[in-house]
């Protein structure tokens, strides 16, 4: 009859437990940051990795998004008369929610899931054992210029998401539906605010980088080295960057726009 | 530190969960001498180099490093006394990123200041040394096993460490690769005037090269000697060894319950 709440314990303490080690390891992950200022060519190879190389898909996907979004906010304004307002219906929608949102799981797809797998090899492959054996410490060599560029990465991915998506909408909006061009444009430049919306945005897609980078180094650096335990290790990325990416949102929005 | 012995291995203990790894071993590693390491597969001995460069750390027992006891230093002062060890690994962990110039020039771009010149100059002359200079611009998975671990030696040896750790160094290999990591090993050691460990079980290759043998098995040191008091040794755990022999004091078996039992399930519950 206790089964069942002993169970529930164990696993509470158990994922506690986790938390304190990811948090003592981003710890150390953070202070190799500082020296990689003056060795910004590290940083600069993995910026290419981790945000370059995620350009592709999240473009693509946004201009789907946009495009869509158009579509259908169209038929909704239609029925009261108000279209014009399409441009601002759609910028605001991509700008709080959908840029962020849907680049931080495109990102934890994409680039998440590939930084994990790639630490999680280096270590089985006893590559990062090597490093250490070499007087290099691998967190700070290895781990460290990774994750700040996947810092760096995620606020410039979303808003190119939120940039291509509009450009969906007008695509279809103004290109397709017959919106005026005019009222497209100076309707979203008049109510999107810059502090309220963008700023907003912006801070979204930086926390969610932080925790989708955060998640993807540790479970790599945290991996069996096996390829059991890589490929469990790249799933778990993925599966727990895209609730902490939900869960952060609601939390998020909440704060941001509840007030207002 | 006029003292001849770079390392000293004392009354070492260390273990996983209940199965001992190490029971007490005290070894001693003289300055420019080779020092080899024998023993039946599982026994420990990756541990136990894992043990000498600080990633693991023993149970009970000292490891002292040229005047420093490793288990006691801090984790900056570990990666100084590291630049002075070279360990090439078992599987010889190549980067998979970088070529494999860039592998050998990796310890040296990273401790030193050199002129990417000189960098190039070290660079040629220690892959020139493993007979692979030729392979510099090629990526690891270009390479066979047997030169992945030449690259490996070139750039566990870049920044002229004075110990050298070799782990199973002729796993894998042809005849011929291994009497050339036979002599690399031996010319490396006497020209650069390091000091070498190495594991193995290839008997006839270290004997050949070791200026000193222990034997250890099951977390003990069994037997050691110079290859010559080895070989005329009466210790039948010697001699089971040296000659390759499947049966004897030494078991080839991980400890297990007995077989009988395990076939029919009786061992259960
Ligand atoms: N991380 C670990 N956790 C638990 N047990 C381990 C771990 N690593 C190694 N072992 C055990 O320790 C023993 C010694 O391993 P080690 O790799 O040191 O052996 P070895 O002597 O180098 O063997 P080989 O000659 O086959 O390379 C093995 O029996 C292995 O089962
Ligand atoms: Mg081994």
């Amino acid at each position: 009859m206790f089964e069942p709440i002993r169970l529930i314990g164990e696993a509470a303490l158990r994922a506690l437990a986790r938390l304190g080690q990811a948090t003592l390891f981003i710890v150390q992950v953070i202070a190799g940051i500082p020296p990689l200022l003056r060795r910004f060519s590290l940083v600069i190879t993995q910026l290419y990795e981790v945000g370059v190389l995620s350009i592709a898909i999240i473009a693509v996907s946004a201009l789907a998004v946009g495009m869509v979004l158009g579509l259908q906010m169209f038929y909704t304004l239609r029925d009261f008369g108000s279209e014009q307002i399409l441009g601002q219906v759609v910028a605001l929608s991509l700008v709080r929610e959908l840029g962020p949102v849907l680049t931080g799981l495109l990102f934890a797809g994409r680039a998440g899931s590939a930084l994990t797998a790639e630490i999680g090899l280096m270590k089985a492959t006893e590559q990062l054992s090597s490093m250490e054996m070499m007087a290099v410490d691998p967190i700070k060599r290895v781990v460290a210029p990774r994750f700040l560029a996947g810092i760096l990465s995620m606020p410039l991915l979303a808003a190119m998401f939120s940039a291509v998506g509009i450009i969906g909408g007008y695509l279809v909006g103004v290109g397709m539906l017959g919106v005026d061009s005019g009222a497209f444009w100076s309707l979203m430049q008049a109510n999107v605010d810059f502090y309220d919306d963008i700023l907003n945005g912006m801070i979204k897609s930086l926390v969610f980088g932080i925790i989708i980078t955060w998640i993807a180094v540790f479970e790599g650096y945290d991996a069996k080295p096996t390829a059991e335990g890589v490929s469990r290790a790249t799933m778990r990325t993925v599966v727990h960057s895209a609730f902490a990416v939900l869960a952060f949102d609601f939390i998020l929005t909440a704060l941001m726009f509840g007030g207002s | 530190m006029s003292s001849n012995v770079l390392l000293t291995i004392k009354g070492l203990h260390f273990s996983y969960g209940r199965r001992a790894i190490a029971d007490g071993i005290d070894i001693e590693v003289e300055r420019g001498k080779i020092t080899t390491i024998m023993g039946p597969s599982g026994t420990g001995k990756t541990t136990l180099l894992r043990m000498i460069g600080g990633q693991v750390a023993p149970h009970r027992g000292d490891i002292v490093f040229d005047g420093e006891s490793i288990p006691a230093l801090g984790k900056a002062q570990l990666l100084e006394t590291r630049k002075s060890m070279g360990l090439l690994f078992q599987a010889s962990a190549l980067f998979t990123g970088l070529s494999v110039y860039d592998n050998v020039a990796f310890p040296i771009r990273e401790h030193t200041k050199l002129s990417e010149r000189m960098v190039r100059h070290l660079v040629l002359s220690k892959l020139e040394a493993v007979g692979l200079r030729g392979a510099a611009e090629l990526m690891p998975a270009e390479l066979s096993g047997g030169m992945a671990r030449r690259v490996a030696l070139a750039r566990a040896v870049a920044l002229d460490p004075r110990l050298m750790m070799y782990d199973e160094p002729f796993v894998g290999q042809d005849p011929i690769t291994m009497g050339v990591i036979t002599r690399l090993i031996k010319l490396l050691n006497d020209s650069l005037g390091l000091t070498s460990i190495i594991v193995s079980h290839d008997v006839h290759e270290v004997m050949a090269i070791s200026d000193y043998v222990y034997l250890i098995s099951a977390g003990k040191v069994i037997a050691s000697g110079t290859p010559q008091q080895l070989q005329q040794s009466d210790s039948p755990w010697a001699q089971q060894f040296l000659r390759a022999e499947p049966d004897g004091p030494v078991s080839f078996q991980y400890p297990a319950l007995d077989y009988k039992k395990d076939l029919f399930g009786l061992a259960k519950s």
